[in-house]
């Protein structure tokens, strides 16, 4: 149960200086916001990135400036790799859990900080420092890394012999995926103890918002997770700088070049098995805070209970639990036992019911509800269109023989940005246009956030279905160009479509930044509860002051208490005491 | 369609969001239906199960897309905001126990399906008698190394592999068997079953063709076998499917299936350039 209740007033002075409030600040709302301008000034690179391979894969004989003349394939293999990379760990990890998490985690459990402030702003520090260190990728004699967001070794793992983007660009991306795994680590620590210890009387488990569950089972997956990527980083950096073997077998010769390289003993399957047993948690890492958000704002505007919120609950551990059963699925042709393919696919297809669940229950919620089309409904709404697209085309790949034909195909491309990261992204707009009026004490435009609303939701199909038929025609990834193909060099028109879809759909972001930045100072005030909402980020200031809570909370009541009936109002808030509730449920007779 | 103007303009966005998700439904599933972009037809029996086994996913998550989608499409609008009350209702136990089986049984009954087709790709040994190949992958080429008129593959170790020499399996030059067939090409006999052993030299490379709907990482350090018997004569592509640097996308080769008469025909070619 819920911890003694702590002092709210040991935090309430804010530190004077600007550096202390801003810059190197221990509040989690600073951080959690720095988190997103973070992930924001990452998916803006990332996106770009993006837009130049989808241009080369449109029109080949585009000279993009930039790149010495026309784009040649290791320029393009960067791109794509830093794409990704940036993505699943910059974007992808760091603003649903680590910027939403921390701005809101602490609030909606009634306290006034994380557990460990300090190691809070290290953590993020850390995490900035990674960045930088990827990034600078680019900008080093051999160029940026080109191994895909996976690294596989012995590509990875052997320097400049394998080819361009193998010498320095390498090592920083590994040095950096190191760094972020230890703030990953520090930022997960720090979410469970906040939740397990820091809750406010009366904020039992059962009555934690799916916001404070999604957080908690992400930072529980987080802890298990990042430890294993940052020790197979340590070994692929030792083969690659002090000659080791981890990953590297004997007898290995590069462009007929003998003698074969002096490594001996190593298997790249064992990268594949730490970076998958990563990876897959990895993937719910991205999913499962916005799957959180989504229940919170689908209640919200429904104006009614969560349907199930016990499913919910425990469907978000059983995934959690699950995600470190399924590894194996993305090895189904890398050469491991044929054997233990059978028991990953079935338990990857056992990880589909807790998702059906939700999905259910999501559907459960609308129904009978009172929608209102707030712009972060419609990002809610969105979401669970995109995530039954996106799960289904999973029941494919999660069977090994199906996965043969489309493994490694834009197939697989599809899937995992419409389930994961374009998912994901509907999470985090869902949640800045739901909380920016908590975060700035104003509110976005919703003219404008509804138009930017719609041109990414149709534009995100527009870009991700077509690449499903791609890969079932056999269109591999990773592929720069047709490379002499022809059956490939027959999907021209579909890359141009996507990559016009694309721009079109890249360019209406500009909508939102505009809105995000204008809104901070011009938007529409509002007070501390403008959507009406029942939880205990909306019982306190837009925004609210150093140290949350003016007084201690105590919590009575579960967090979708919607539509109470023999209630005046149609939302009764977790921190309303009964007397309160008395009083106002005479006034209203 | 008639309906009132709602309040708090819900009544736009309810009908425009439902009609998306109709649009979505009705063009998805006219594609796959039209075959409008299939997959290339199998040439082989274990191909014809595998896509026995798609087409048996795409019908079952087909149904569950078309309902789920239209299901999301008539609550949006059906629960638009009209002023009315909402339902207060917390949740069904007897729906959480009735999709959570049904949809247990429906997946693992899928999966369970598909364990056939996989069981002849990789747990059914190859006849005795395959036709044994060697696959030798590099950066970025593909080579494939035939025993010769011996029915035997000569000794071969990393320190002799040589493209410049013509010896990129690295086949021991001290040895007596001089008679193995390198081709850059993999000519494989119609109706016959084939044996690849693959290996790479440097980086994990994959073997992949469409049309036998296989598809196999080369592993350095690893040999690994695959087996295939391929029905149609033609030609088709083989294709790395791993990255394998900058030229992944170039690495690929041909499989020529030919008659077995044609075959003959074309190891005594190749024997007879051995010799010269």
């Amino acid at each position: 149960m819920s911890a003694q209740p702590h002092s709210v007033t040991h935090h309430a002075e804010a530190p004077k200086s600007f550096i202390r409030r801003y810059v190197f600040s221990t509040d989690h709302k600073v951080i959690g916001i720095q988190y997103l301008l973070l992930a924001l000034a990452a998916v803006t690179i990332g996106m770009v990135l993006s837009w130049l391979f989808r241009a080369h894969l449109a029109w080949p004989h585009l000279i993009i400036p930039g790149f010495g003349g026309l784009m040649r394939p290791e320029q393009y293999l960067a791109l794509v790799t830093m794409h990704g990379t940036i993505m699943v760990f910059f974007v992808l990890t760091v603003a649903p859990q680590s910027g939403f998490g921390n701005y809101f985690l602490p609030i909606q459990i009634g306290a006034d900080d994380m557990a460990f402030p300090t190691l809070n702003m290290l953590s993020f520090w850390i995490t900035l420092v990674a960045f930088l260190v990827l990034v600078a990728a680019f900008f080093t004699p051999g160029g940026a890394p080109i191994n895909g967001w996976t690294s596989y070794p012995t590509l990875s793992a052997v320097g400049s012999v394998s080819g361009p983007g193998q010498g320095m660009g390498e090592t920083l991306w590994v040095v950096s995926i190191a760094l972020f795994c230890l703030a990953s680590l520090l930022t997960a620590l720090n979410f469970i103890s906040t939740t397990i210890e820091m809750r406010a009387p009366g904020m039992s488990l059962m009555r934690m918002p799916l916001t404070v569950w999604g957080w908690f089972v992400t930072a529980v997956l987080g802890l298990l997770a990042f430890g294993v990527l940052l020790a197979a980083g340590i070994l692929l950096l030792l083969d690659r700088l002090a000659m080791t073997s981890f990953f590297v077998p004997a007898g290995l010769v590069f462009n007929d070049t003998q003698p074969p390289l002096m490594h001996a003993g190593g298997s790249p399957l064992l990268w594949e098995h730490l970076f998958w047993f990563f990876g897959h948690p990895e993937v719910y890492i991205a999913i499962l805070p916005a799957m959180g958000i989504t229940s919170h704002i689908l209640s919200n505007f429904s104006r009614k209970p969560i349907f199930g919120y016990k499913a919910m609950a425990y469907s978000l551990c059983a995934i959690g639990f699950l995600s470190f059963t399924v590894w194996g699925h993305h090895m189904f042709v890398s050469g491991m036992s044929p054997y233990s393919a059978l028991a990953f696919s079935f338990l990857t297809l056992i990880i589909g019911v807790p998702s059906a669940i939700k999905t259910f229950n999501w559907l459960g919620t609308l129904w009978g509800g009172k929608i209102q089309f707030t712009t972060p409904m419609l990002f809610a709404i969105g979401f669970v269109s995109l995530f039954v697209t996106g799960g289904l085309s999973g029941l494919f790949l999660a069977q090994p023989a199906i996965d043969l034909p489309l493994h490694d195909t834009y197939f697989v491309i599809a899937h995992f940005h419409i389930v994961m990261a374009v998912a994901a992204i509907f999470g985090i707009f869902g949640g800045l246009y739901y909380w920016f009026p908590k975060m700035f004490g104003r509110r976005m435009n919703e003219t404008l956030g509804k138009t930017h609303f719609w041109l990414t939701f149709i534009g995100a199909y527009l870009i991700f279905m077509p690449m499903h038929w791609m890969g079932i025609m056999g269109a591999l990834r990773r592929y720069a160009s047709p490379g002499g193909l022809g059956f490939v060099a027959r999907m021209d028109p579909i890359d141009i479509f996507i990559t016009v879809a694309a721009f079109v759909t890249g360019a209406a972001q500009l909508l939102f930044y505009f809105n995000f930045f204008w809104s901070i100072r011009h938007g529409e005030k509002v007070e501390e509860n403008p959507w009406h909402a029942t939880t205990l980020e909306w019982s306190v200031p837009s925004p609210p002051p150093h140290g949350n809570f003016v007084a201690a909370p105590h919590v009575y009541r579960g967090p979708y208490e919607y539509s109470v009936p023999g209630y005046t109002e149609d939302y009764l808030p977790q921190h309303l005491t009964p007397e309160q509730v008395a009083q106002s449920a005479e006034a209203g007779t | 369609m008639v309906f009132r103007e709602p309040e708090r303009g819900s009544g736009l966005a309810a009908a425009v969001f439902s009609l998306f998700l109709v649009a979505l439904v009705v063009t998805t599933v006219y594609i796959f239906a039209a075959h409008i972009w299939p997959m290339p037809p199998a040439i082989t029996h274990v191909g014809h199960w595998i896509d026995q086994q798609y087409r048996l996913t795409l019908w079952v998550t087909g149904i569950i897309f078309v309902l789920a989608q239209l299901t999301l499409a008539w609550m949006v609008f059906r629960y638009r905001d009209r002023g009315q009350k909402a339902r207060f209702v917390r949740g069904s136990h007897v729906l959480e126990i009735v999709w959570t089986t049904a949809t247990l049984v429906l997946f693992t009954t899928l999966g369970a399906m598909a364990v056939r087709a996989w069981a002849q790709v990789h747990f059914i040994s190859p006849v005795p008698g395959a036709l044994q190949v060697d696959v030798m992958a590099e950066q970025f080429t593909w080579n494939f190394r035939y025993p010769g008129p011996d029915g035997k593959f000569a000794p071969t170790a990393p320190i002799y592999y040589s493209d410049a020499n013509g010896n990129p399996f690295g086949i021991d030059p001290s040895s007596k068997d001089t008679d193995d067939i390198v081709s850059p090409i993999l000519v494989v006999p119609v109706g016959q079953e084939v044996v690849l052993h693959l290996e790479s030299k440097d980086v994990i490379h994959d073997f992949y063709v469409r049309e036998l709907r296989i598809k196999q990482d080369i592993v350095p350090g690893m040999n690994i076998p695959i087996h295939f018997t391929p029905l149609k004569i033609g030609e088709y592509h083989i294709m790395c499917a791993q990255l394998c640097g900058l030229g992944h996308n170039r690495m690929h080769s041909m499989m020529r299936v030919v008659s077995e008469s044609d075959f003959q025909k074309w190891l005594k070619q190749q024997e007879a350039e051995n010799q010269q």
